[in-house]
């Protein structure tokens, strides 16, 4: 995995810009946005007021402008921090903006008109459909198709990856993006965006807005928050006469004590900070996107559709074995196969040599050989020996014609063979030696290590995995077998994808896919979570709600689990925001009434000296909860797969029991901290 | 403790049957006589001139339930006000007074039976009978009606429309209401309840004096009040008279028709979601093996759970009331009066701490409001378990409205539990999204606000401070029962509390009427709303709901959001009370 400097967690300076920007954030128009921190703030205004005229609502205590000054302090820091964490958050967005940014200066491009004349001119002037000519040591201007050349262009820009990559025109391969360099050859390109619109452009918007667009689940949240936020206002509005009606007149500044401590401040707090940094986190794995709810809809997928090849396999199809004919020695089978591959440098051509070699083939490059390319026509390749002798390996049936016309004959026990591999998923390659054949190379598509494994681990959490390849069905069922997947869709069209996720999707399932060629762009569009390669092509990039800057398609595994993970951070937060409300509640309550009602004094179950530090310090601690979490928050909670019902008892534990456990404990050590300081102050 | 046992043992072998019949009623299953009742119906129907194949959408019902009681509501207030003038009136009944009229048929609507009268002084044959016992027939089999559709339209055994709100109003009357009424009061009145249009007796005491013992159709409107859920009494003194209970028989009776059909719902829902669960079940193995359960195959899985999590709040309810109660009062027992029967003041001997307890308990979870002993006079922690049911209001509750609640607050549990699993939420098989948490919000503020608000308005009030007859803890309590009775609709009183006066019959009969059509309303919209989702998939990742885990969340859940709620409120209240007492 590549991971670079820009990538890199919390600094310093990304702390104090966010020590300034929460300060900036206490602006009531940005705090409307979050409405429990809202009531905070609104919360410390009134006990500010209270502190400089303490008789403001007509209570007269004399020691009251020392509390009320206290209890205003600590929720202006209580507001800070829950700025402070979304600051933070924001903060790593930011510096990945900035650095995206330094790549976006303006360069100069080489603007080739109808008749192949190069007008210089700036890049920011340059119009779809332009064609630009960009050699080697200069800088991409813009988002385009090549349409003519081979080039190595270093994309490490875009995804830190500081291995140049190629591209050329025609294939897959064919898509760059703008502020990458070309390192090598040159390039003709025809530019695919206009100005302020391209992936960079695009890219940039969306880190510096992940923070300002609420996400559907985060909607929900918010409106749970709220209303608990509103009931307990109530409470607390009608607690006043209540208690005056049981001779307990309740300062302003204990009720909006009282009031901040219930309402879910810590997940209110919070709640933007987990959404910012769990899509932080999708962007440190190198992928981009679109949006938070792309993310979220992560969490959810119940079904994953992968490419064979690329993404299951190595796609390169690896010599596993030597199957001679009847009548035919491994030694003579291997000693053409290897003379077949001394020019072949395709991977199945190495491999060949590899395995050979491995099993003791000693055969030495002869000089004066004529190498045959494999092309689509012949379906095989060969060398001609300096004697003449004509060693070839190709497809079956290509060969067996081949062996046909030399007025050769096929062994009886070839079709068996050939049947054999074909039944382990793997490709048959026959060898022959003149008219004669020898026998069978196995071909395997080797599956990539771990794959079986992270497929038990999609399982465990109710995922099913659809591998679709271009195989026939036999091959596809083995792979198929061997990695360890649910279901295939073998001699898979594109089409076949798009229905697939259709019928996926109409029995309620959300699905997720992997995708590069311009041909997958509607199945992208389609699935619930695309996935294209920045490999790919602009077509599959904009049609999918995320994109791979490393092109890796097996990091759909990894994204959904941060979804996940996002999810589960969000619940466990607020089951641990709720949980604490009931410490809150033993420490406040008896303080509120104790002096009046001695005998309630029962309730006071953590021993807290006296009210005052008893209110105190459940306001303290629910102020640096806050902090405490921003490391969780921005982490994440753990997430380890396991059926829902042990992963809700687990979290439902640590978060729920821990919840209850944890304020008492806290508001109980803050008590004895403080309660002498209090002392000195005369409260 | 072990007649305890056996009340509710026999109540799980009673509810199960009841639950099926319910369910095949409201799937329009044959049933047992349901040849005679579609004809019954049919005539019906014919009359009205409703056609009951007409589905309706969620407005549809709600406003098809909501102008329906509208209109009884003007009605029976005309008769109320005019009751004097009209006939079967032989103890020469006065008209109501406006307010208390205006209150006491916004009671009987809501289904809530809170009375600010006394019947057998304020209210002529005519009134019991027009107004209390034809609303209490009404309102129950509107509320049945308002969950029926609720039930079809979360479960997904409905897709656009709701089902027909005047044909489940007609079959529950029919098929539940009346057949149950007619065995129910056969039986009262073979223990003795009286059931005539006499005037009351006049009788001389051994002591000498004269006194006036009721009369009337007394078992008629008892078995409908406990059957209906609706509790308000032919008399003042409701159930803990001999004549509206004489018998622990007929206590048991009581207690089991209010029991029995907010049970049911619950199974209903369980079997009516298993229905759905089934259709689209593909894999057959996994069906076999869910059937499997026998506890699945009674409740329904779903139905289950929910039932779970209300049976434990009951469980946990019932045994604080018994456990105070048991304990007798200190300061008598300082007084030399034997506490080792428990506290037995304003209790019937009759019936003793357990059946008292029950009772209490039962009619508070079960949002009847019908008492047989004086809730007043409970103990400060036996006193709160009513009041917290009733502000829980999701114990089995009422009419079906306490299994709306309690998916109200299985919605809340799903949110939470479901994010802390990893996925956006889903409550079976439909995505819980911002619109429906929003009126589920709602809908859980409602409550609260009405009685906290309208306590807070009470006491600060010198109109509501007139009304309360004791002093300190006592007296809020008094007033948070009052407005919890009536925001639950479940219309016991603390009593003590001298509340027909314009500001009591005002503010209590504005609770009853927001507390009851506002629910119901948003409910039925979030059904709606629901109901518009497709299917998500269920797998192994997906949070399972029909689990006793769940249960347990789910009670957790409804303490954690409801009984906050109204902790500090508890604290000056009964908690107060009870450690001064106890001190």
């Amino acid at each position: 995995m590549s991971k670079h400097e820009k990538h890199q967690g919390i600094n310093s300076e990304i702390i104090s810009q966010a020590l300034v920007s929460s300060f900036y954030k206490l602006d009531p128009r940005h705090m409307v946005k979050n409405p429990v921190m809202f009531v905070v703030e609104i919360g410390f205004l009134v006990t500010l007021l209270l502190s400089f005229f303490p008789d403001l609502f007509g209570e007269s205590s004399t020691d009251l402008r020392i509390y009320n000054s206290i209890v205003a302090f600590i929720l202006f820091v209580t507001v800070l921090f829950a700025n402070f964490a979304e600051a933070v958050a924001e903060g790593r967005g930011k510096a990945q903006a900035a650095s995206l940014k330094k790549t976006q200066k303006d360069t100069e491009a080489h603007l080739l008109d109808a008749e192949g004349n190069v007008k210089i001119i700036r890049s920011s002037e340059l119009r779809k459909d332009d064609i630009v000519m960009v050699k080697a040591g200069e800088v991409i201007p813009g988002d385009g198709v090549v349409i003519e050349g081979v080039a190595a262009v270093d994309e490490s820009a875009i995804t830190g990856e500081s291995a140049p990559v190629v591209r050329e025109s025609g294939g897959d391969f064919c898509s760059v993006t703008g502020g990458t360099t070309v390192v090598s050859d040159w390039l003709k390109i025809r530019i695919t965006s206009e100005p302020g619109n391209s992936f960079l452009d695009k890219m940039i918007a969306l880190v510096e807005s992940a923070s300002h667009k609420k996400t559907p689940n985060e909607i929900a949240l918010n409106t749970l928050l709220v209303s608990l936020t509103i009931i307990f206002l109530i409470v607390i509005v009608t607690l006043y006469p209540m208690a005056q009606y049981s001779g307990v007149t309740l300062s302003t500044s204990t009720l909006i004590a009282l009031m901040v401590c219930l309402i879910p401040t810590t997940i209110g707090g919070l709640l933007s900070a987990i959404g910012i940094a769990g899509m932080d986190r999708v962007t440190q794995f190198n992928v981009i996107a679109m949006s938070g709810k792309a993310v979220e809809a992560c969490g959810d997928v119940d079904t994953m559709i992968l490419d064979k090849t690329g993404t299951i396999t190595f796609g390169n199809r690896l010599a596993a074995e030597f199957l001679p004919v009847q009548g035919v020695l491994p030694k003579q089978l291997m000693r053409c196969a290897s003379l077949t591959s001394f020019s072949d440098a395709t991977p199945e051509g190495k491999s060949t040599l590899d395995l050979a070699r491995r099993l003791g083939d000693t055969t030495v490059e002869p000089t004066g050989t004529t190498f045959y390319e494999f092309t689509a026509q012949t379906r095989m390749s060969g060398v001609d020996l300096s004697d003449g002798t004509a060693i070839r390996k190709g497809a079956a049936d290509a060969i067996e014609q081949y062996v046909l016309t030399l007025g050769g004959r096929v062994p009886a026990d070839l079709r068996e063979l050939v049947e054999r591999v074909s039944l382990l998923g793997g490709t048959p390659l026959v060898v022959c030696e003149n008219e004669q054949i020898l026998g069978v190379i196995y071909l395997k598509d080797t599956v990539k290590p771990g794959m079986k494994e992270r497929f038990e681990r999609l399982r465990a959490i109710g995922i099913k995995t659809i591998m679709c390849t271009g195989d026939n069905q036999l091959t596809a069922a083995t792979i198929a077998e061997e990695a360890g997947v649910d279901g295939f869709v073998a001699e898979c069209k594109p089409e076949d994808k798009i229905s697939l996720i259709k019928k996926e999707q109409a029995e309620g399932k959300i699905v997720a896919m992997t995708g590069d060629g311009t041909n997958d762009a509607p199945a992208l569009a389609q699935a619930n979570v695309g996935l294209a390669m920045n490999s790919g092509t602009t077509a599959a990039k904009e049609a999918a709600n995320m994109v791979d800057l490393d092109s890796d398609p097996t990091k759909i595994l990894e994204v959904v689990e941060i979804g996940k993970q996002l999810l589960i951070t969000r619940g466990s937060l607020t089951t641990f925001s709720i949980a604490n409300d009931i410490a809150k509640y033993f420490a406040i309550i008896p303080a509120m009434f104790m002096v009046a009602i001695p005998q309630l004094s029962i309730l006071n179950i953590m021993d807290l000296s006296t009210p005052y530090s008893a209110i105190l310090s459940a306001l303290i601690f629910n102020g640096l909860i806050i902090p405490g979490l921003i490391p969780l928050a921005m982490k994440g909670v753990e997430y380890k797969p396991m059926s829902s019902g042990k992963m809700l008892a687990k979290n439902m534990l640590i978060y729920g029991v821990g919840g209850v456990i944890t304020p008492f404990i806290g508001i109980k050590l803050i008590d004895i901290v403080i309660s002498p300081l209090l002392g000195t102050l005369g409260l | 403790m072990f007649q305890l046992l056996v009340t509710l043992l026999i109540y799980l072998l009673l509810v199960i049957p009841v639950g099926s019949y319910m369910y095949r009623i409201l799937t329009d299953k044959p049933t047992f006589g349901s040849t005679f009742f579609d004809k019954v119906d049919g005539f019906i129907y014919s009359v009205c001139g409703v056609n009951p194949q007409q589905g309706m959408t969620w407005k549809q019902y709600a406003i098809a339930l909501v102008v329906t009681n509208g209109v009884m509501l003007v009605l029976t207030y005309l008769v109320l006000r005019l009751q004097n003038l009209l006939c079967f009136n032989p103890n020469g009944i006065g008209s109501m007074e406006p307010t208390l009229s205006f209150n006491t048929v916004i009671s009987f609507m809501t289904n809530t039976n809170l009375q600010h009268y006394s019947g057998e002084s304020g209210l002529s044959y005519l009134s019991q009978m027009i107004v209390i016992t034809f609303m209490m027939f009404v309102s129950a089999a509107s509320g049945y009606a308002a969950c029926a559709a609720f039930i079809r339209g979360i479960s997904g055994y409905a897709k656009e429309h709701v089902g027909n709100f005047f044909k489940d109003l007609v079959a529950i009357t029919t098929r539940m209401l009346i057949p149950f009424s007619i065995v129910g009061g056969l039986i009262l009145i073979w223990q003795g309840v009286p059931q005539n249009l006499d005037s009351n007796f006049v009788v001389t005491t051994l002591e000498g004096t004269r006194q006036i013992i009721a009369n009337g159709p007394v078992a008629s409107l008892e078995i409908i009040k406990h059957l209906g859920t609706n509790g308000g009494g032919y008399l003042g003194a409701n159930s803990s008279t001999p004549i509206e209970n004489p018998t622990i028989l007929t206590n048991l009776v009581e207690m089991y028709s209010m029991m029995l059909m907010p049970g049911a719902c619950v199974i209903a829902f369980g079997k009516m979601v298993q229905e759905v669960r089934n259709r689209r079940q593909q894999n057959r193995s996994l069906r076999e093996k869910e059937e499997g359960s026998w506890t699945a195959k009674f409740f329904g899985r779903e139905g289950r759970s929910v039932f779970m999590a209300m049976g434990l709040l009951f469980l946990f309810s019932l045994g604080l009331c018994f456990w105070a109660e048991s304990q007798g009062n200190p300061v008598l027992a300082e007084a030399g009066l034997s506490q080792s029967m428990g506290s037995m003041e304003g209790k019937e001997v009759r019936f003793g701490i357990a059946q008292s307890a029950l009772f209490t308990t039962v009619t508070t979870s079960f949002t009847t409001g019908t008492v047989n002993n004086m809730h007043d006079t409970l103990t400060p922690l036996g006193g709160m378990v009513p009041l917290l049911n009733m502000m829980l209001n999701v114990i089995f509750g009422g009419k079906g409205v306490g299994l709306m609640n309690m998916l109200m607050y299985a919605i809340l549990a799903v949110f939470i539990c479901g994010l802390m699993i990893g996925r956006t939420p889903e409550y079976l098989g439909k995505k819980i999204e911002g619109r429906e948490m929003k009126l589920t919000a709602i809908c859980i503020i409602i409550h609260p606000l009405i009685i906290l608000g309208f306590s807070a308005l009470a006491i600060a009030t010198e109109a509501g401070l007139a009304g309360i007859t004791n002093e300190g803890f006592h007296g809020l309590s008094q007033v948070l029962y009052e407005y919890a009775s009536s925001s639950a609709n479940n219309g016991s009183g603390f009593e003590g509390l001298a509340d027909n006066s314009y500001f009591w019959n005002i503010t209590t009969g504005l609770a009853m009427f927001f507390g009851r059509f506002l629910s119901i309303v948003i409910q039925l919209a979030i059904v709606g709303s629901l109901m518009k989702k497709s299917f998500v998939n269920e797998s192994v990742g997906t949070l399972q709901t029909h689990t006793a885990s769940f249960a347990v969340i789910m009670v957790f859940v409804v303490y954690i959001f409801a009984a906050l709620t109204f902790f500090p409120a508890l604290a000056l209240g009964p908690i107060a009370e009870h450690l001064v007492l106890w001190q």
